[in-house]
């Protein structure tokens, strides 16, 4: 019978049918971070179980290690350094991979997952991050869990899994120019809503998204969970194949060209049946850009806010009402020219090489505008070296950024830092919902290319009137 | 660890019929102040709760702050309730506040799995009905609601029944409080198999350089 990418993978790892209706799932990686991981490591020790096969579980410091230069384990959060020392302590009892503070190799979790060569096509991979959809983009089946959940995984290298209902999302045609992965993930939440993929896990497919280069990819599965679905994924492809050969814990050798061989079976077969499909013309996504408190609240970057009234759904209509007295913001004006106190580029949504790239091409040459605080946070420690090393971190500093240590920063809490009251920033990360970057901050989610343009002009800016065509 | 059963609950449900309620707004992120699991009612929708978060001024219009919803152990929600961060801390405080059951049209898929392995029942409604049971509960603060799981029923204030799905997995593991890792260890052997197996099919799965931590 034919079977979708995702059913292959669920099928290839079914270890048995539990009486229940759901199914136990064989967990190939299981990755943590200081912040859940911590919580779920000392719940083992505290039931008295270990580890299974601790060689295939993984850590790092992401979530509340600062990002300041020349950063130790101490932290501006208050009790923060206890989560550093207990993460370091458990992990060491346990026998796991640290990648530690001050680790050429650290970073954040979603990052450093497929930059080691951890993630790998047709893996299944669970972390206590609801961003761990992220790598599907290679190909795997990778879902955010609970810390109980991540317990559970570690003691018995399984899950049991209700199976999700299978969804395909093509985005036919060619992009336009100055559109990006961010862009097209958030036009597919803006039309079908933050709830659209609930119960599903959506494969992303057609032609522009088989033109996106493998970090593009990372962005747009990241996000899948902000439309609500347990996953996204995508069909891996010679492009997927290139980027994970010679990562540190890829298969190598003989293993290499037996893996590849497995993996070139991994696609939706012809006549899969999908429980929903929806179509988007790329051709018809411009930059977006947010103006609520969700990431459905989204528009055109040359759009007008909406009205509410013009609602017809009650609940939705009283959301975004809301929405609008949080973000101090006017109905039926357009959202460009809003002017903003902060720019923030960084989180395992867009902060790979690729987007520290795209927001150094505008920013060349050119300067942030007075007053607006900009900051750069590469996604990983080899990140940031690879972008030093051909003199990106130089462009962002003379452009005003402040360039920093790899870490999640001020996509929330991480490092005890976040924006003030009332503050409206540009940011390239994924939620931008109520005090999610402070208390009272007012957040727009858009690419890292828009959030460039908009400190260039000190208010929110079409990337395409700042962009150069070609680069 | 096991937890508390989920039979049959009545209490006071408190309506808060927003959609899109994020594990951020349930638990915000500076109140997850320790590497625990415990201590976290204070942070329960602090920046909801609190007029002013530094003093825990309480802000009187919050629902959780009026009279009677005080003792709500049953909270009424928009679609898409707990969506968001994969915090089980959001659970966590949730439970310590006494709250047993969520009722909503939609939940954050991983915030429902969390909720299931702490004892607290996510029940999927229609938004309809509970757009009637909040008008009510809103006009008369103070009206119980009735969840029985074996029966998969709610009965509302005005007795009206309300029939509900929940996977037989889950309602298993709430109904008997159960810890699951002890229920998957009973499937061990067929885990045993399965990794046999997977090393012969898949072996650079298994091949992996030697874990690093500092230290060690």
């Amino acid at each position: 019978m034919a079977q979708t990418l995702a059913e292959k993978i669920w099928a290839d790892h079914a270890v048995t049918e539990l009486d229940g209706g759901a199914t136990l799932l064989y967990i190939d990686r299981v990755f943590l971070h200081e912040r859940t991981g911590s919580i779920a490591l000392k719940g083992l020790e505290a039931a008295g179980r270990s580890v299974r096969e601790p060689g295939q579980v993984f850590c790092t410091m992401d979530h509340i290690v600062d990002t300041f230069p020349g950063r130790g384990d101490e932290t501006r959060m208050p009790g923060g350094r206890a989560f550093i020392t207990t993460t370091r302590e458990a992990a060491r009892a346990a026998g796991i991979h640290l990648f530690d503070i001050g680790d050429p190799d650290q970073g954040i979790v979603h990052v450093v997952s497929p930059e080691q060569g951890i993630a790998l096509p047709g893996t299944t991979l669970v972390c206590p991050d609801s961003h761990t959809g992220t790598v599907g983009a290679l190909g795997a089946l990778a879902w955010g869990i609970g810390s109980t959940e991540a317990e559970h995984a570690m003691a018995t290298k399984t899950l049991a899994v209700n199976r999700p209902r299978q969804m395909r999302v093509s985005f036919e045609g060619t992009l336009p120019f100055g559109v990006t992965a961010k862009d097209m993930i958030l036009a597919l939440i803006g039309r079908h809503t933050a709830a659209g993929g609930v119960g599903y896990v959506v494969e992303f497919a057609g032609a522009a998204v088989r033109a996106l280069e493998m970090e593009a990819r990372f962005t747009l599965c990241n996000m899948a969970v902000e439309f609500g679905a347990f996953s996204g994924l995508v069909a891996p492809d010679e492009k997927t194949f290139a980027y994970v050969e010679g990562r540190p814990f890829a298969p190598k050798g003989a293993l290499w060209a037996e893996a590849l061989e497995h993996w070139q079976g991994l696609h939706s077969d012809e006549g899969a049946r999908f429980d929903r499909e929806i179509h988007i013309d790329a051709a018809s996504i411009v930059p977006q850009v947010t103006w609520g408190t969700s990431p459905q609240h989204e528009i055109p970057v040359d759009g007008d806010i909406p009205d509410p009234s013009a609602e017809a759904d009650g609940n939705r209509r009283k959301a975004m009402e809301r929405a609008l007295e949080y973000m101090g913001l006017s109905p039926g004006r357009p959202l460009a020219g809003t002017p903003i106190d902060a720019a923030f580029i960084g989180s395992c949504t867009n902060s790979r090489l690729s987007d520290l790239r795209a927001a150094a091409a505008v920013l060349r040459g050119r300067r942030v505008a007075e007053g607006v605080r900009a900051i750069c946070v590469p996604g990983s420690s080899r990140v940031k070296a690879a972008a030093e090393a051909e003199g990106l971190d130089r462009v962002f500093t003379e452009a005003g950024f402040e360039w920093r240590e790899s870490g999640c920063s001020m996509c929330f809490f991480a490092g005890g830092e976040s924006f003030g009251r009332g503050e409206r920033v540009i940011t390239s990360t994924n939620r931008n919902f109520e005090n999610r970057q402070g208390p009272g901050t007012r957040s727009h989610l858009a690419s890292p290319a828009t959030v460039a343009a908009s400190a260039l002009a000190g208010r929110i800016a079409d990337v395409r009137d700042y962009a150069r065509e070609g680069t | 660890m096991n937890m508390t059963p989920f039979r049959r609950h009545r209490g006071i449900a408190a309506p808060l019929v927003r959609i899109n309620i994020d594990t951020d707004a349930i638990i915000p992120s500076r109140e997850m102040k320790r590497v625990s699991k415990e201590g976290l009612g204070e942070g329960l929708f602090a920046n909801w709760r609190y007029s002013d978060v530094a003093t825990r001024e309480e802000n009187p219009d919050f629902v959780l702050n009026r009279g009677p919803f005080r003792e709500a152990s049953i909270l009424l929600g928009g679609v898409n309730f707990g969506c968001g961060s994969s915090r089980e801390h959001a659970v966590w405080a949730l439970a310590v506040l006494g709250i047993r059951a969520v009722v909503a049209p939609s939940f954050g898929s991983i915030f429902y799995g969390n909720c299931v392995r702490n004892g607290i029942l996510p029940v999927r409604l229609d938004e309809g009905a509970i757009a009637a049971m909040a008008s009510r509960l809103e006009a008369t603060p103070g009206g119980e609601l009735t969840i029985d799981l074996p029966g998969q029923v709610l009965i509302a204030d005005d007795g009206s029944e309300y029939a509900f799905d929940i996977d037989a997995t889950d309602k298993e593991m709430l109904l008997e409080g159960l810890d699951q890792i002890a229920l998957t260890l009973r499937h061990d052997d067929a885990i045993h198999a399965f990794m046999a197996r997977d090393r012969e099919a898949r072996p650079w799965i298994y091949s992996l350089p030697s874990p690093r931590t500092p230290g060690s």
